[in-house]
């Protein structure tokens, strides 16, 4: 037993550099519903790679040393992925559960579609981060670009930074805390009071992210609820 | 979709191995532009008083030597000429746009890729990791270039449907996206007196860019002009005498990131192909933002 828990508290090195990505991702696949084998990763050169550590389905933790490409961790269900270093496009698009932490700088559409789970961005996030959120939690250290939360469902998405053009555009239930300014709004996305609840659920989401700043600084955004699918008379069409 | 790349050399180390290190980048881009791929390269200024074309023949027997012979007569000097496959360039005692003028009057069946003092276009079908075979990527030396992998989606696979496309002298223009208005501003522009030989939308692109540039604007300027009068979508490289900007449409959806050493700068259109650069991993690397011209330029000594 004692051997066992050995193997499972050592990390496994997976290279890049010698290692395919298909063999990197079928074995962490192989580890789904609890299947024996390690349960720490760390890979390194990543080189720009799209797809690492993608449809993970396991409680594992994987740390990537360096810049990843598109859809990392993507998908993620109840694995811990971190990236040391940027992300590009996709980064744990449609997540369903676990956490995600970036050290630095994400591109495009970040946590698009998440269902569950904790999307962590130390530095800053680009355009349409959170686009569709549907229930994934969001916290970004620095800011997010243009048309971040878009169509956003569910879920939070805080920013202790700034937010670009067109925040929260047709937004639906989603909530959105921003620290410092907001470009603009987007359609039907409108300021709302701040209340114990919403400083106590930004306080908790920083806490989780281990990021510090204080829960009092950020303005709350969401759905003024007056679209076309939130009109009654609508509804039969669907 | 489309594959970019740039890079611009800070330390002499780059400029010996520019061509190397450009050619690694196109090869990471292959996925993104399987179809044609090309490069702009800035190196080896033609001396005062001449100036640098490259040329491009379909006809793979071309004889190179017959048209440097016919430039000599034209112009009273000209170098022997350097044949990279498909292209030749040719260093003639004249002013770019008379060696230009003269190619397509006397030379229709040739085709200038560019003109100017610094600049050497090279564009053909193909595998890019063909292509850098075929051209010999890895010899050239250079101040900076620029790349592209193309997968074509507004006109024909051909050379001359190939990125860069000349802007004008020592200008190039490569372009990841699809613009939606090229019809209509290719005709505005063919009024202004632009021609065009492609049914290509970053030609239009180009031109547009010739154009203003003609009327007056900065790089900078004209560029900007791009975010009111291009519709569609872009990420744009533009090569110049003396470096090279980049800028991202509005909406930003085609994808653009930069990185910077002590040694270089580079940008491309995903980090796989920075990665290969020396000291990419302890580069500072981050998105351009769109709408905002991004330039570099090297100190004129």
């Amino acid at each position: 037993m004692a051997v066992v828990e050995r193997e499972h508290a050592a990390v496994e090195v997976v290279d890049l550099g010698t290692t395919s990505l298909r063999e990197l991702n079928q074995r962490l696949h192989d580890l789904a519903g609890g299947a024996p084998g390690a349960r720490h990763f760390r890979i390194v050169n990543p080189s720009g790679a799209h797809a690492v550590a993608c449809g993970l389905d396991a409680e594992i933790e994987v740390e990537i040393d360096g810049h990843v490409g598109y859809y990392c961790a993507g998908m993620n269900k109840h694995a811990t992925v971190r990236v040391h270093g940027n992300a590009s496009t996709g980064i744990a698009e449609n997540m369903m559960s676990g956490r995600v932490i970036v050290d630095g700088n994400v591109s495009q559409s970040a946590g698009a579609t998440g269902r569950g789970g904790l999307l962590v961005v130390r530095g800053n996030a680009s355009s349409r981060c959170g686009i569709s959120m549907k229930g994934v939690d969001i916290v970004v250290g620095g800011s997010v670009g243009h048309m971040s939360a878009f169509m956003a469902q569910t879920g939070c998405l805080v920013v202790c930074g700034d937010a670009g053009e067109a925040l929260g555009d047709s937004i639906y239930e989603a909530r959105l805390y921003v620290r410092g300014s907001v470009a603009s709004l987007g359609a039907d996305c409108i300021e709302k009071e701040m209340r114990d609840e919403h400083r106590r659920q930004v306080a908790e989401l920083l806490e989780a992210s281990e990021l510090d700043a204080d829960p009092a600084g950020f303005r709350r955004y969401g759905s003024a609820r007056q679209l076309y699918t939130f009109k009654v008379d609508n509804a039969a069409a669907y | 979709m489309c594959g970019i790349v740039g890079l611009f050399a800070k330390a002499p180390g780059i400029e010996e191995r520019l061509g190397e290190h450009l050619a690694a980048m196109l090869v990471q881009m292959s996925s993104r532009g399987p179809d044609s791929a090309g490069v702009a390269v800035y190196r080896d200024p033609a001396p005062s008083g001449a100036s640098k074309l490259t040329l491009y023949s379909a006809d793979p027997r071309e004889h190179w030597g017959a048209v440097r012979d016919q430039l000599h007569e034209a112009f009273g000097a000209c170098e022997e000429p350097s044949v990279r496959a498909s292209h030749a360039v040719l260093v003639a005692a004249a002013e770019a746009e008379d060696a230009d003028a003269w190619v397509r009057e006397h030379r229709p069946d040739l085709r200038a890729m560019s003109a100017g003092q610094v600049i050497e276009i090279y564009k053909e079908t193909g595998l890019p990791e063909d292509f850098a075979r075929a051209f010999a990527l890895e010899d050239f030396r250079g101040t900076h270039a620029l790349g592209h992998t193309r997968m074509a989606t507004e006109s024909r696979v051909t050379t001359e449907g190939s990125h860069p496309f000349s802007t004008g002298l020592d200008l190039c223009l490569v372009h990841n996206g699809s613009l939606s208005n090229h019809n209509r501003l290719r005709e505005n522009l063919r009024r202004e007196g632009i021609e065009f030989q492609t049914e290509n939308d970053t030609e239009v692109a180009a031109g547009y860019l010739a154009w203003r540039l003609r009327e007056g604007a900065s790089l900078e300027r004209a560029l900007e002009g791009c975010l009111d009068d291009l519709d569609g979508f872009y990420t744009f490289a533009v090569g110049t005498a003396d470096g090279f900007a980049v800028l991202r449409d509005p909406i930003a959806c085609k994808p653009a990131v930069l990185a910077e050493t002590d040694d270089w700068v580079a940008m491309s259109s995903e980090w796989r192909s920075i990665a290969v650069l020396p000291g990419a991993a302890d580069a500072e690397a981050w998105e351009p933002e769109p709408g905002i011209v991004y330039a570099w330029e090297k100190a004129l000594v």
